[in-house]
């Protein structure tokens, strides 16, 4: 993963943004209806969408229209007027095992008083039989690790940049994404086998962390520039990328071309599906890989040198550029692997990255900010918290509890679990 | 391509609503960042609350118009509190962490299906503004040469640019009087202000409740203007615009994030149109409408990063003074 | 004001009859601190047991690099919190109180890496030092009549100040553009401006030129026969010698010696702490300080 030359990594680049630019064709992101709208989406229990749910729109004045949902479980019809609407479900059209929360309201009724209006028929949640708190508390944990680990690779990179460079990298997440991107081009375009674009797209992802450190963030060092205004570059960055992948890969989520779908497995009264088992050992492969890398390799050594003291690693003949280099490759490869992983789960969109910056932040805060094995702590806490704490509180707040997690840390130990106690104030 | 079409655009939004809503935004945030020294990127959050505590308050519980003001402003300085007695210890980075945390809370939560039957969820309120333009003294709108305003429009505009008047006007006697002075030594050196006698957290609690404030004015113009608050419009995008504004304009200066804001917007919007009139008219092909509304967050993303890399005192702001050094 | 003369023998004379041991009562002491310790992870930065600093007199706290003078002084004026200890200035009990606190109750320090406020202005830098003003508190600051004509008082004051440390010609220039020495005087001058009764230098003369170092030493005996009390940290023992009336000697956190500086350093166990080596040279013991 050591970059031999700049012009490899340009030229590689380039191929990237070369088929991403062609891509924008194939990939032409969805025009929205204009006017109003009644629209909605529906998913099983597991938040997976369902397609082909019939849905009925209809009105006193005799407006009636029916539509079945997408891919992506989502729905949408053009109203003529603003007014009262009921809208009604065909519950035949759910599949095996699906009900909905209610089974009773099989039909909303709604005042569209804007130009849009989102209803939810809301399935599962208690409904399905029998399923005791123990159970779900073992499946919400497994969960939680899994999406920990996700967490965990992203943020060992970021850990690893702000030890070595003092940079807090609010575009890190867009070296999830990329990764994620890289193998759903590989994957769907080039036709590669997935286990090989993967790993393509992790050298990719590696590469880029290697670029953007040569081409942007070295200067910057060099130029002397604080860390606060390098903070709010890595921001403006982090937009750009962000919309360059928009604009590429339009805004509906993309699926990989192999290994979306899946049926779980059960292991006990927890629910799992292989790809996720062979993504969650492939996680642990990569971390342990880094944390033995870091602490045994020379540069990972030369790394953690010039994380206690810039200074005298320098004089102590540590080639400081260079093992920054290295250890901006290896983070973004981690992203890389993290998005891929990531993705897996719940496919590719251009805001993945974003979206789980905040809880990466969080669990690097919460286990230290600038030691490896501080992120990996922090990362599975986070990731079990923010599952099993929707056994209390409701699903769509669930990061809102990582968050407060984070908050309340750094009142009371701000080096987190396994930092330094040094002035974080 | 209609070039009277995107000139008239460009200056009518150059000054327009959005133009007050940034403008109040970035001066709040200048009180924070340029005066202080406080990396603030939650001031959406302060927007939202403002924006919602006035939503709220005539939607949901049916009060007056004028009540909804006083909660949104109350909301603002308990936000700004509940932040700030907690987190005003901490590095600038963390603080920077913790603000985008907070305004995100804020955003999941008045977004949240939970939480619907107060905050609207994702469609969020419309509705409470029919007491504000009640109260519009204009007959008609307005068609100036390249600028056009609607009636209800207009009303708005006049009043929002008062506002940024009078935020300018508060920004500039209280940052030339021995309270500003406090800030500025603050902003470098908190230690050695604190060996004078100074109570520094308290006077860092007062910066983040003025510039939450002020940014809550923004939000009010902003929820007045569409008479609607919608959570998404919250959210950190918002806040990067903020920002690019007081940066551009320059920070620590009493105009710096208005006049930042108008230029930034201008330039946005022109590029906008022109590009969707190219695309509308043909000349430009291989993009579509869409796809026009992204790269305008092209530009933001690259205009920070170059602002803050070759000009980051932007265009009034005096290089000697900016607060960039990590404390 | 009296000569220095008068006020420097009168006090030698008030110390004369304080025994030369460390922790020794003094007649009149304005700072009274006991058992004050810190520790940083299992090393000991600080173990005073008794400290009396006499009120009018200029007394010296010198020991090698790493005997905790520094970190003492960030103790006794708020700027770290100590593992044990109490201390009272002019009788009030100080242990815990704040930073800010301690400077409004009359115990000012400077810094030893000078913090002069480069971004402003040095005349900003001094009315930035002068209390209670009214022009301080956000509502009044909106009505610059409340406070205008204090600000007038203010300024008069500092450029007086400032004219006395001859920096009078630079009160516009940003105190980043002033050298080394010149900054020094500024945040002496600033600590001034808060009207203390005892002003801690740290390392008042570290990185002056010696041009400039006389009239320092003489800034700091006026400041005594006005009345105010100094401590003040350093190295150069010429200095200490010249105008201190009293020696501190810390080594290892502890005290080690008090007297009058010529018996003090020449007493045994001040030369060993400094190792024997140069007198005016401190050797680095590898401590933290």
């Amino acid at each position: 993963m050591i970059p031999q030359s700049r012009r490899r990594s340009v030229a590689l680049l380039a191929i990237v943004v070369g088929v991403l630019s062609a891509l924008a064709v194939a990939m032409a992101p969805t025009a929205h209806a204009d006017g109003a709208i009644i629209k909605g989406s529906i998913s099983d229990p597991e938040d997976a969408p369902i397609a082909g749910v019939v849905f009925t729109v209809s009105n006193a004045d005799g407006f009636n229209e029916t539509t079945e949902s997408d891919a992506e479980g989502a729905w949408v019809v053009e109203v003529p007027e603003r007014g009262t609407y009921t809208i009604d479900i065909d519950t035949g059209t759910l599949p095996e095992g699906v009900t909905l929360t209610d089974p009773e309201k099989t039909s909303l009724t709604v005042t569209l008083l804007s130009g849009k209006k989102t209803v939810v028929f809301p399935t599962g949640e208690g409904s399905t039989g029998g399923e005791s708190t123990v159970d779900r508390l073992l499946q919400l944990t497994v969960d939680g690790l899994v999406f920990g680990l996700v967490i965990a690779l992203a943020g060992i990179g970021l850990s690893m940049i702000f030890g070595t460079t003092g940079l807090t990298n609010f575009s890190h997440g867009e070296l999830v994404t990329f990764g994620a991107i890289s193998t759903l081009i590989m994957n769907n375009f080039f036709e590669l086998p997935f286990v090989l674009a993967a790993a393509a797209a992790m050298l990719l992802s590696a590469l880029f962390g290697a670029f953007q450190d040569k081409i942007l963030w070295l200067p910057l060092r060099k130029k002397g520039i604080s860390l606060i205004a390098m903070l709010v570059v890595s921001i403006g960055l982090g937009i750009f990328l962000r919309y360059v992948y928009l604009f590429f890969l339009g805004g509906s989520t993309q699926q990989f071309r192999e290994y979306s779908g899946q049926a779980g497995i059960a292991i006990g009264p927890v629910d799992i599906t292989p790809k996720i088992i062979v993504a969650t050992v492939i996680a642990i492969a990569a971390i342990t890989a880094v944390l033995l890398w870091l602490g045994y390799s020379r540069i990972g050594k030369a790394s953690r040198a010039i994380s206690d003291n810039p200074a005298l690693a320098s004089a102590s003949g540590i080639n400081v550029e260079r093992v920054i280099n290295v250890v901006w490759a290896v983070g973004a490869g981690m992203a890389g692997l993290s998005g891929v992983l990531y993705a897996m789960n719940i496919g590719v969109t251009w805001l993945m990255g974003f979206q789980i910056l905040l809880l990466v932040f969080a669990s690097v805060i919460l286990g230290g900010l600038g030691t490896a094995a501080g992120a990996l702590v922090g990362a599975l806490i986070v990731g079990v918290l923010i599952q099993v704490s929707t056994l209390i509180i409701p699903t769509e707040l669930k990061n809102v509890g990582a968050l407060f997690i984070m908050i309340v840390i750094l009142l009371f130990r701000p080096q987190g679990l396994l930092g330094r106690s040094e002035r974080v104030g | 391509m209609d070039f009277n079409l995107i000139i008239s655009q460009a200056i009518t939004q150059g000054i327009g609503v959005q133009a007050v809503i940034f403008a109040l935004a970035a001066i709040g945030l200048n009180v924070h960042f340029g005066y202080t020294g406080l990396l603030n990127f939650g001031q959406a959050g302060f927007l939202a609350v403002g924006a919602y505590g006035l939503g709220v308050t005539v939607t949901t519980l049916g009060l007056s118009f004028w009540l909804g003001l006083v909660v949104g402003l109350g909301a603002a300085v308990v936000f700004a509190l509940l932040l700030g007695i907690p987190t005003l210890r901490l590095r600038a980075d963390y603080l920077a962490i913790v603000t985008i945390a907070a305004a995100e809370i804020i955003r999941l939560t008045a977004r949240s299906v939970t939480l619907r039957d107060v905050f609207g969820g994702s469609d969020g309120i419309n509705r409470f503004a029919n007491e504000f333009y009640a109260l519009n003294p204009f007959d008609s709108g307005l068609a100036l040469g390249p600028i056009n305003f609607s009636r209800n429009d207009l009303f708005v505009v006049v009043v929002g640019w008062i506002l940024v008047a009078v935020a300018c006007l508060i920004v500039f006697l209280s940052m030339r009087a021995p309270w500003g002075r406090v800030l500025k030594g603050i902003r470098e050196d908190e230690d050695a202000v604190r060996s004078l006698g100074k109570n520094v957290y308290s006077y860092k609690l007062q910066a983040l409740v003025l510039g939450g404030v002020l940014g809550c004015l923004g939000g009010f113009v902003f929820a007045v203007s569409s008479q609607s608050v919608q959570p998404d419009n919250y959210g950190t995008d918002l806040t990067f615009f903020a920002w690019a504004a007081l940066i551009l304009g320059g920070a620590a200066r009493v105009f710096g994030p208005v006049l930042g804001s108008i230029i930034f917007w201008f330039l946005l919007v022109l590029f906008d149109v022109a590009l969707s009139e190219a695309v509308r008219s043909g000349l430009i092909t291989f993009i579509d409408g869409t796809q026009v509304g992204q790269i305008r967050f092209w530009i933001l993303g690259l205009s920070l990063m170059l602002l803050m890399i070759f000009r980051p005192q932007g265009i009034l702001g005096d290089k000697r003074e900016l607060a960039f050094d990590v404390k | 004001m009296s000569s220095s003369a008068t006020t420097a023998s009168s006090a030698r004379a008030a110390l004369q009859s304080v025994p030369q041991e460390p922790g020794a009562a003094k007649p009149d002491p304005i700072l009274v601190a006991d058992s004050v310790t810190r520790t940083f992870g299992g090393l000991t930065a600080v173990d005073v047991a008794h400290f009396e600093v006499q009120r009018g007199a200029i007394t010296a706290l010198i020991g090698p690099n790493g005997a905790g003078k520094t970190t003492l002084f960030n103790l006794l004026t708020g700027f770290d919190k100590p593992d044990t200890g109490e201390w009272t200035f002019e009788g009030r009990n100080l242990a815990g109180t704040s930073a800010y606190k301690v400077a409004r109750i009359g115990m000012v320090r400077t810094f030893q890496l000078t913090k002069a406020l480069s971004k402003m202005s040095v005349l900003d830098n001094m009315r930035l030092g002068a209390p209670q003003q009214r022009g301080e508190s956000f509502w009044t600051s909106l009505l610059p009549f409340t406070w205008a004509s204090q600000e007038k008082e203010i300024t008069a004051k500092a450029r007086d100040l400032l004219r006395h440390f001859k920096l009078a010609d630079k009160e516009d220039d940003f105190a980043g553009s002033l050298s080394g020495g010149q900054r020094k005087l500024l945040e002496m001058a600033r600590a001034l401006m808060v009207d203390p009764d005892l002003v801690m230098l740290d390392e008042p003369m570290a990185g002056v030129n010696p041009a400039l170092k006389q009239s320092l030493l003489n800034h700091i005996r006026e400041l005594r026969d006005d009345g105010t009390t100094v401590l003040f940290v350093e190295h150069d023992m010429d200095m200490v010698r010249d105008i201190s009336d009293w020696v501190v000697v810390m080594g290892q956190g502890r005290i080690i010696a008090e007297g009058p500086p010529e018996q003090v350093m020449m007493s045994q166990a001040v030369i060993d702490a400094y190792l024997g080596e140069h007198h005016d040279t401190s050797l680095d013991t590898g401590e933290g300080q």
